[in-house]
């Protein structure tokens, strides 16, 4: 019997490095409390602090559960950046690039391990909502949609990551990203009504590439018409994971030390 | 002979700054070579060009067989580069990070597990085996390291300055484990700032300064370059100095010191302080050459 494994080696390559990364998020406390509780926090603050002074004319918990659940993945999937400057300035990048391992499969250990947190950490975020009251109205097909668009959502906001963690020098610089990140869903339609900005937010709010996300998913979850934000969403953060695929992967090779 | 690995006019420079200006190396099949030289000389430049991470300007560089620009991902299948840090994943177990370097060579899932077992026992890991990497001490991790490196029996093995940053002892361990490597066949190439660790381990020696092999040979070569021993003459004032000089001609100048050449017999010392009976002398010490002396004089 062969000491090598059928298994073709990209495919195996991908599966190993995603172990190692949930390894490491299922080891890191720190990491794994702030990605389930700051997403509650955030709900919290949302429901209980603001959602008093912001009238809708409806209950501000069923408009604003999109947009967190935006907020959170966008958050959560941003740590990609650390996790690989960390592996690039440890050094384990360069061994793992001596290794007859393809780049992009360590590319993409890294995305689905990200992609795997995010679900987990969005899944609670629905959870606690529905706990609190909110009532989506989703049939099983609405659920798969809005899981498929928040995962691709989160597929492309990783690989964006992942290259940026390949261009900055440190892991500091990295995190940075996560807050661009934390800050970019509130000037969409998630959290007010782009209508209520002044009108220079205004124009980006409406068009940014997180409103058509957050649109869909609360149409999908309300019963409303979805309309084009659904392939907006596709466009968009299909597009932004080709980029950050191709960049990463770019960055991966070149990188000289 | 064929050599496991041959370089030849290798040049590197990272914009306009040359770091390699033409490199040759030979290194035989089951030996352990010792690339030497100061930090920034160029070591870890030419072992990533060697481990394919990084693209030579020109020159030729054939690894176990196999070209590096030609076939980088066949002469990946052949080597094994243990970094300047230690590469251990710290939040994995010492047998984690085994199995996860033999499934990452596409080893199965059993004989990962099997060669992990075998290196843990072999690296004297086998207490700390299922504990995290985190708490192991730097000689430990390092020895890890090492042994990520054997997990599918690399022809080549790049060992980037293994010893810095250990404390004495643990050095000492790492220096029996390339040794212990070199007996089983494997050929290594090690780069190192301690002449000690160059003169221990290697069987050749190149010494690397300014992005040219300034000197190579086994390390007896080398010390035969800048000739036998030589006695040191310590003296209390320049007076003394001239005095001594005068008497022993030929004798190198180092501040108060004056370093005689001589064969090393008791009949040869006494013969220089005989000289020199009549000034002054504070200490005498017989020095055999070590690389040091080597190093300073061809990096002069």
């Amino acid at each position: 019997m062969s000491a090598y494994s059928k298994t073709p080696g990209p495919l195996l390559d991908v599966a190993v490095l995603l172990g190692r990364s949930l390894r490491h998020s299922a080891r890191s406390v720190d990491a794994t409390i702030s990605a389930i509780v700051l997403p509650l926090l955030i709900l919290c603050v949302f429901v209980f602090v603001f959602g008093g002074a912001i009238d809708r004319g409806g209950e501000y918990l069923t408009y604003v559960v999109p947009g967190v659940i935006v907020l959170c993945a966008a958050f959560g999937t941003a740590s990609t950046a650390v996790a690989v400057n960390q592996d690039m300035t440890t050094g384990v990048i360069d061994r793992l690039r001596s290794l007859p391992v393809v780049g992009s499969a360590v590319l993409a250990g890294h995305v689905v391990a990200s992609v795997v947190r995010n679900v987990v950490s969005t899944a609670v975020v629905v959870a606690v909502a529905v706990a609190l009251g909110f009532r989506p109205v989703a049939s099983l097909p609405d659920w798969l949609a809005v899981l498929g668009l928040l995962v691709l959502f989160m597929a492309g906001v990783s690989a964006l990551s992942a290259a940026f963690g390949l261009l900055v020098s440190s892991a500091e610089a990295a995190g940075g990203l996560s807050f661009v990140l934390l800050f970019l869903p509130y000037v969409s339609s998630g959290f007010v009504p782009p209508e209520t900005m002044p009108a220079v937010l205004r124009g980006f709010a409406a068009h940014q590439p997180m409103t058509p996300l957050i649109e869909s998913v609360r149409a999908l979850l309300l019963g409303t018409p979805v309309g084009s934000s659904a392939w907006l969403t596709v466009a968009w953060w299909g597009g932004f994971g080709v980029l950050g695929a191709v960049a990463a992967g770019l960055l991966f090779r070149r990188r000289a030390r | 002979m064929a050599y496991t690995i041959e370089v030849e006019g290798l040049r590197k420079s990272f914009g306009d700054r040359p770091v390699l200006a033409g490199i040759e190396l030979q290194v035989a099949p089951g030996t352990v070579a010792a690339l030497l030289g100061p930090n920034g000389a160029g070591k870890t430049t030419t072992v990533k060009i060697l481990s394919t991470l990084l693209r030579p300007d020109a020159g030729r560089v054939v690894v176990a067989g196999v070209d590096v620009v030609g076939a980088p991902a066949e002469v990946r299948r052949r080597i094994s580069l243990t970094g300047q840090h230690a590469t251990v994943d710290e939040v994995l177990t010492g047998r984690e990070n085994l199995v996860m370097m033999g499934r990452l060579r596409h080893l199965t899932k059993a004989v990962a597990r099997e060669r992990a077992q075998a290196l843990l026992e072999r690296f004297d890991l086998v207490e700390a085996a299922d504990r995290r990497v985190s708490t192991y001490s730097g000689g430990m991790a390092r020895r890890l390291d090492i042994a990520l490196g054997l997990v599918d029996d690399p022809v080549v093995l790049f060992l980037d300055e293994p010893t810095t940053g250990l404390d004495p002892r643990s050095r000492r361990d790492v220096w029996d484990t390339v040794a212990e490597l070199a007996a089983s066949g494997v050929t290594v190439l090690l780069t190192t700032q301690y002449l000690e660790e160059a003169d221990r381990l290697a069987d050749t020696i190149s010494v690397l300064a300014d992005g040219r092999i300034a000197a190579a040979g086994t390390a007896d070569q080398l010390k035969a370059l800048i000739g036998g021993e030589t006695v040191e003459l310590v003296l209390p004032d320049e007076a003394a100095l001239a005095a001594a000089s005068a008497l022993l001609v030929g004798g190198r100048v180092d501040g108060l010191s004056l370093h005689v050449r001589t064969d090393g017999t008791a009949a040869g010392v006494r013969e220089v302080l005989e000289v020199v009976a009549g000034v002054p002398v504070l200490r005498v010490a017989v020095h055999r050459p070590t690389l040091d002396d080597v190093f300073l004089q061809v990096t002069a």
